[in-house]
């Protein structure tokens, strides 16, 4: 057994939750002063353990995944270990040169081109001098921009801005890698040319923490994974093993009612109480059948009726893997002006049901006149069977996707 | 790679710090070529969104000397050591300049530069450093045209000139000590955005530029205060001690720079602690 690369003990981040009001006015700190002179510092305001004696080794070359709901800490994992924020409690001991990857292209200058660009990113990221002049033409060839190096990087595409950021973050070489979700940017060739990258990093045996939704990246890429859970560790295993472990997590949770969940956000004047999926008639069913019409009634408890308020009421669908399919919003929809009650519900309609059958997870959001009153993650389940959804009296098959889109097809000779 | 061998590799401990920790210059040390970037790009950036370009780093001193000599100097009649009021005003200006513009800058400096706080780890003190080391160059600038005006006012540098590097240094390492305040609170209190600009100005009456040290002494020491007194200010010490190296002007005002000396090393000394005291939550507050 060699030394770990890593080594996380105890780890332990807190943040003061008061803090949504991000910095204080010199006014407010005098006034609170002399208001209460001999209160020794700050009111006390709760706290909350972004990440929780959290503990794990990575060995050398090892490839690992961490996933996890959103607000699990993840990301202040990944900050902690890169140093941006200090922990509170805890001992990290890392082994080698660090490269931590949270974005691509921090510190690019739009003024600056391409070229200044790739020895300011690069210095950012810790490369030397000399180490970006040796990887100089390398970086340009992977970025692929040899004839705009000397325009300023504001006249660059969106795509030709990313190859460039991700080229000099890829050239790095440290002997340990973290990445943020910086794979998430960008089209699915950009994306699929990053996880090449990243797999050939992998290969040459250095160690990478990669912390991503995409559960299917992290299949890919990861041999081990870390699943956290309200900033612990739930499960380091096997990635097979901690995807699965994953998938279970956000079940358990949608299964909990959402009147119960205390994990919300927003003002809380409104809160979602209950979900029902009904029939189109209005019957309540456990399960949508796909083809059909469905209806879903988002009930609630108000402290206040506010009569034609701008109600932008949504709710998003993810799969199982955690990726979203789709976002229904009265915004959008065109139905934003609804009259709040004190109790009542919202109710969407859903006509010829078109998820293939699974599980999907949904999120709540509620703003009522641009204040955004309530939000639950993974707010229920919509359990779906597949239904007889073209009308041909033949089921359909999961096969692929999670999509059914209405469509005909109709074959037409060449005239010509 | 040959060169990475995790056996021999550097290690990284990464732990809760102590309320005073350290300012670990030698971790800044370590990072200077992010700090040569960092001003290099500050400048280029400067010079590239301006039309004026370079020029504004004369213009600025010119221009508020011309004004000054008009108005203090012809107008108020306000002495000048016996130098030609312009000459005066602008040897003044240029240190001022300098410490004025290396306030605003690096106050602004830590919160101007959240985006990479967020996302990338480095020692936090390269951030108000650079911003002050960019002010260098318009000094840098500006400089020839003193050499002109002397010329042309045949005002010639005596051996006091050697200690104008000294002086100089004094400048930087007292825009350095304030803007390491100013930076770090401004993280806080983002009120220190308004005081700035007030602050300077403020500042600019209390120190020797439109009039010289030696209208104020006598009335010092009426009151039974040593002349030294002025030099709490560093910056009374800096524009006086650089009238005398580059002008000639007078005796050397040994306890003048002496003092501001020493309150130039005690905020240096102050903002660098406070500096990283406050620097682990930056990330957080941003």
């Amino acid at each position: 057994m060699s030394t770990p690369t890593i080594r996380v003990s105890g780890l332990s981040k807190r943040f003061r939750i008061g803090e949504l009001v991000r910095y204080k006015s010199l006014r407010e700190s005098i006034q609170n002063a002399v208001k209460a002179p001999f209160r020794r510092g700050r009111r006390p305001k709760e706290m909350i353990w972004a990440l929780r004696d959290v503990s794990f080794e990575v060995a050398p070359g090892e490839v690992v995944g961490v996933i996890g709901r959103n607000g699990a800490g993840k990301s202040t994992l990944l900050k902690v270990l890169s140093r941006i924020t200090e922990p509170t409690e805890g001992r990290v001991e890392l082994r080698g040169r660090v490269g931590s990857l949270l974005e691509v292209g921090t510190g690019f200058h739009l003024e600056l081109t391409g070229r200044e660009n790739i020895y300011l990113n690069g210095a950012i990221l810790g490369m030397k001098r000399a180490e970006i002049d040796r990887k100089f033409d390398e970086i340009v060839a992977f970025a692929e921009i040899e004839r705009f190096l000397d325009t300023p990087v504001k006249h660059y595409s969106t795509g030709m801005y990313l190859r460039l950021a991700f080229a000099v973050a890829a050239h790095l070489e440290p002997e340990i890698l973290l990445v943020d979700e910086v794979l998430a940017v960008g089209d699915s060739e950009f994306q699929k040319k990053c996880l090449g990258k990243m797999g050939d990093v992998a290969r040459a045996g250095r160690t990478v923490l990669f912390v991503s939704h995409n559960l299917a990246a992290v299949q890919q890429l990861c041999r081990t994974g870390i699943v956290l859970e309200q900033g612990r560790v739930a499960c380091a295993a096997d990635v097979a093993l901690a995807v699965r472990h994953y998938t279970q997590q956000v079940r358990r949770i949608a299964a909990t009612s959402v009147a119960e969940r205390t994990d919300r956000a927003g003002s809380q004047w409104l809160r979602v109480t209950q979900v029902a999926l009904c029939h189109a008639d209005g019957r309540e069913i456990r399960q949508a059948l796909s083809g059909e019409d469905v209806v879903l009634r988002f009930y609630y408890a108000s402290e206040r009726d506010v009569p034609d308020a701008s109600v932008n009421f949504a709710f998003n669908v993810r799969n199982l893997h955690g990726l979203l399919l789709t976002n229904l919003n009265s915004r959008d929809s065109g139905n934003l002006r609804m009259t709040v009650h004190r109790r009542g519900y919202f109710q969407c309609t859903w006509p010829r049901f078109n998820l293939r059958s699974g599980t999907y997870a949904c999120a709540i959001y509620c703003e009522v006149n641009g204040e955004v009153v309530d939000w639950v993650q993974s707010a229920f389940e919509l359990q779906v069977e597949d239904g007889d959804f073209f009308g041909t009296g033949r089921l359909i098959h999961r096969e692929q996707g999670d999509m059914l889109i209405p469509h005909t097809w109709s074959s037409h000779g060449d005239p010509a | 790679m040959a060169e990475s061998l995790p056996s021999v590799a550097e290690i990284t401990v990464i732990e809760p710090q102590g309320r005073l920790a350290g300012p670990r210059l030698r971790e800044v040390w370590a990072y200077r070529e992010l700090l040569y970037f960092l001003v290099w790009r500050d400048v280029k950036v400067r010079y590239k969104q301006t039309v004026l370009g370079a020029a504004w780093a004369i213009l600025q001193p010119l221009a508020t000397a011309a004004v000054f000599t008009i108005f203090f100097g012809r107008l108020a009649g306000i002495p000048s050591d016996g130098l030609p009021y312009p000459l005066f005003a602008y040897a003044g200006l240029l240190v001022w300049t300098f410490f004025a513009q290396g306030l605003a800058q690096s106050s602004a400096s830590v919160v101007g530069s959240a985006n990479l706080i967020t996302k990338v780890y480095f020692p936090r003190l390269v951030i108000p450093f650079s911003a002050v080391l960019s002010g260098l160059l318009d000094l840098a600038i500006a400089t020839p045209l003193l050499v002109v005006m002397m010329a042309y006012y045949r005002v010639w540098p005596g051996a006091a000139i050697v200690a104008a590097p000294f002086v100089l240094a004094l400048a930087l390492l007292a825009v350095t000590g304030v803007g390491l305040w100013l930076s770090a609170l401004n993280v806080e209190y983002r009120d220190v955005r308004f005081v700035v600009p007030f602050l300077v100005q403020l500042w600019l009456f209390v120190t020797p530029v439109i009039y010289p040290a030696s209208v104020v002494t006598p009335r010092l020491e009426r009151l039974g205060l040593p002349g030294w007194v002025l030099g709490l200010n560093p910056m009374a010490g800096v524009v006086e001690g650089f009238r005398w190296a580059t002008l000639g002007t007078g005796a050397a005002p040994v306890s003048l720079l002496s003092a501001s000396a020493v309150v130039a090393l005690v905020l240096c000394v102050t903002g660098a602690l406070y500096f990283r005291s406050v620097e682990r939550s930056f990330a957080d507050v941003v």
